[in-house]
């Protein structure tokens, strides 16, 4: 007892006001300013899309982004249900409060004052609970004495059109981009495309739908780099999505998909997890290291 | 591609003149109402209460924009998924709302109910909020205003960009386009 607790870093106390900051700067930012891989990946769209009505939506998508990054503005109406991902270095200790409040006083604060639009209510009376909150925050333990912030604001319209299936062993990586296309063929026009497609495969039935939300915060146009087989299957997807022919907004052409990322774990020997959320193209996520 | 200005009230005449793909640009007044503001209106309808809207030739606007900042008209704005409204519409469009703005397909009996009465539902673009609301020169608090944003605002709209998806003669845009451009 009273003994100093070796650990690798130097233990690091952290104000719980600093996180409220950062928390709060961080949605505010992600709402009003979209990512550069993102706005890229626009540009490159537009020149590979052959549909002229397509070609004209891609236009104004960028034009929006300008628009609401000039005039700090929400770049959609939808502000999105408040998604935090933070990875917690196991050697920090945080003060002056309880780092669960202090994030969602961060949400609350940056809705409120930043003139976002509150998305949250109670699933059967409606009532909206008038500050965003509850923030959905997944919480990770890691090494070292720092605390990582990811804020992502999440629109209603394309998680509606996520979905998540127990697939069974033999459907094999077949099943899998079988049920990837039919759930973005589903969807159609109603998730704003051009999207981004996040894919979980492996795990559990909650621990698929983590890697497919975490896969959206891939920067557009990186492949994944741990298994050649998510590669290739990131590959195969985005073309046969193309293929849909459901185009920007979903009006006809050549761009349905911006990316698909995919995400792998091992899971059960009796099952196949696979978990697909739906990105649109007001792809918004920021991060910060404190 | 060609854009036609048209404005509101939209009268029977310029509604069956609109065919699927036609891009136009839409001036004139327009009301915001969504999922909680369809169920009510809804539930005037079948109770029939007097509605806090006069539907007659009416356009609806399945939005509900961001807090308004201070010298700002409005704040960011834009449609939402229009089929979460399917159920209600048929029963809105046979009291007199002739037009919808929204985002998605609609279901077989709102296509329907366009056809028997020279409706139409026009698409936007989802996710260009901020450059829409530059479109709205004035907004006026309506009804329900207990449901914050997704209260009925009545918004006067100059040029808003639209297309047209559902006809009145039962044609569809999202379907046929697509259609083309599969592989
Ligand atoms: S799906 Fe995305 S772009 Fe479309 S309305 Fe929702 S948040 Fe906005």
């Amino acid at each position: 007892m009273g003994t100093e607790i070796e650990t690798k870093t130097k233990i690091r106390r952290i104000n719980a006001k600093k996180i409220t900051r950062a928390v709060k700067k961080l949605f505010i930012e992600a709402n009003t300013v979209l990512g550069e891989d993102v706005f890229e990946a626009f540009h490159l769209a537009s020149s590979r899309e052959e549909s002229a009505t397509g070609k004209e939506v891609l236009k104004k998508i960028i034009e929006n982004v300008d628009i609401a990054r000039r005039k700090k503005m929400p770049i959609c109406q939808d502000t999105g249900l408040a998604v935090v991902f933070v990875e917690m270095g196991q050697d920090v200790h945080i003060t002056g409060g309880e780092l669960h409040e202090a994030i969602e006083e961060g949400v609350r604060q940056a809705y409120a004052d930043g003139y976002l639009r509150k998305s949250v209510c109670d699933p059967f009376t409606r009532a909206n609970t008038t500050n965003n909150l509850p923030a959905i925050i997944h919480m990770d333990v890691v090494s070292g004495n720092q605390v990582k912030i990811i804020a992502m604001p999440k629109g209603g319209g394309s998680e509606n059109c996520s979905a998540a299936k127990m697939l069974t062993p033999a459907a094999g990586i077949e099943g899998v981009k079988k049920f990837v296309l039919e759930t973005v063929e589903n969807a159609g026009a109603n998730p704003c495309p051009p999207i981004i497609v996040g894919v979980g495969i492996g795990g559990s039935l909650e621990q698929a739908c983590v890697m497919a939300k975490k896969a959206l915060l891939r920067p557009v146009g990186e492949a994944n780099r741990v298994d050649e087989r998510a590669e290739q299957i990131e590959k195969e997807l985005l073309a046969s999505i193309n293929n849909l022919g459901i185009g920007p907004a979903g009006l006809g052409g050549r761009v349905t998909a911006l990316a698909v990322n995919i995400e792998m774990m091992p899971c059960h020997i009796a099952s196949l997890p696979v978990a697909v959320n739906i990105q649109c193209h007001v792809a918004r996520h920021k991060e910060t290291t404190l | 591609m060609e854009t036609r200005k048209i404005k509101t009230p939209l009268t029977e005449e310029i509604i069956r003149s609109l065919h699927a793909g036609d891009m136009v640009l839409l001036s004139g007044e327009i009301y915001t109402a969504r999922d909680v503001a369809h169920r009510r209106l809804y539930e005037s309808l079948l109770k029939g209460e007097k509605l806090p809207i006069d539907l007659t030739q009416a356009v609806i606007f399945y939005a509900a924009p961001t807090p308004r900042p201070p010298k700002k008209v409005i704040g960011s704005i834009g449609p939402t998924t229009s089929y979460r409204m399917d159920s209600f519409t048929p029963k809105l469009i046979e009291a007199g709302l002739r037009a919808m703005i929204g985002k998605g397909n609609r279901s077989p009996e709102v296509v329907e109910a366009i056809k028997t009465n020279n409706a139409v539902y026009f698409g936007a673009i989802g996710g260009i909020a901020a450059l829409m609301s530059q479109c709205v020169k004035k907004v006026e608090m309506v009804a329900y205003e207990d449901l914050g944003p997704e209260a009925i605002r009545k918004l006067t709209v100059k040029d808003f960009p639209l297309l047209v998806v559902n006809d009145f003669q039962g044609n569809d845009l999202y379907l046929s386009t697509q259609n083309n451009w599969r592989i």
